[in-house]
């Protein structure tokens, strides 16, 4: 069975066409990989069919818009992982 | 349609909440100056327009799911295919379901149908977010009256 992690970064790679090797857990999606918000969505998409989940990307942005988060707190990789094994585990409570 | 005013469907016919599909027809009007240039002598509906009808039925969709609180936005089409030339006069049937609902988004999958036979079809992928603003709201609510948007049925789920 695959790591979330694994998951994640296979589908950036397949859904941006960015080479597998690229993506690190420490990668930023936005900074460091250079997805956009419309790319994005395709992630969000098709973590949101792998996992059962729905990804709160509304809530998320308006934290940061609001200077209540950062950026890094949901789009670097591992913390983003983070967050989908939350979202998992409270499905399944 | 209105094509001057962007109108692509003429009215809803069906409208499914819980199996979150939607049904509209749109006849192509017999004249309009865009057959002038697309083609003349040969007038075809633009495969734009088309794509646009799909998604202009695929937003009353999320609009009635998101009970007339929320304004979908087309943000993408992929896989549009392009199947039948559409001529002047010509009733389409355009249906879309709901592919999935995410946070701020949602895909939908159309397609369009003339005399039972597939014309086109695609995914469409719409941001979804509040009414820029009331008047925004109100015109969108005036155009549902007049396409038959089912507001109640919407509103009550």
């Amino acid at each position: 069975m695959s790591s979330t992690f694994d998951t994640v970064a296979n589908i950036i790679s397949e859904t941006c066409d960015i080479p597998r090797e690229t993506i690190k857990p420490e990668s930023h999606a936005i900074d460091d990989l250079g997805i956009d918000s419309l790319d994005f969505l395709d992630i969000a998409f098709a973590i949101d069919k792998a996992f059962g989940i729905k990804l709160p990307l509304e809530q998320w942005t308006q934290e940061v818009n609001d200077g209540k988060a950062t950026t890094e707190q949901y789009f670097v990789l591992n913390n983003l992982c983070a967050r989908i094994d939350d979202l998992v585990a409270a499905k399944g409570a | 349609m209105h094509l001057e005013y962007f109108r692509l469907i003429d009215r809803i016919v069906e409208l499914n909440l819980g199996e979150k599909t939607i049904r509209a027809e749109a006849a192509v009007p017999q004249v309009s100056t865009i057959f002038e240039g697309h083609f003349p002598g040969r007038p075809l509906m633009p495969g734009v327009l088309l794509i646009e009808a799909m998604a202009q039925t695929s937003g009353w969709l999320v609009i009635a799911l998101t009970r007339f609180e929320r304004m979908p936005f087309l943000a993408a089409v992929k896989d549009a295919k392009l199947r039948a030339f559409v001529e002047p006069g010509q009733m389409l049937s355009i249906t879309s379901s709901l592919v999935h609902d995410g946070s701020g988004f949602a895909i939908a999958s159309a397609s369009i149908t003339h005399a039972g036979k597939a014309v086109c079809n695609a995914d469409i992928t719409f941001r979804v977010m509040a009414f820029p603003d009331p008047a925004f709201r109100a015109s969108m609510e005036q155009v549902a009256a007049e396409i038959g948007f089912p507001v109640k049925a919407a509103a009550d789920g």
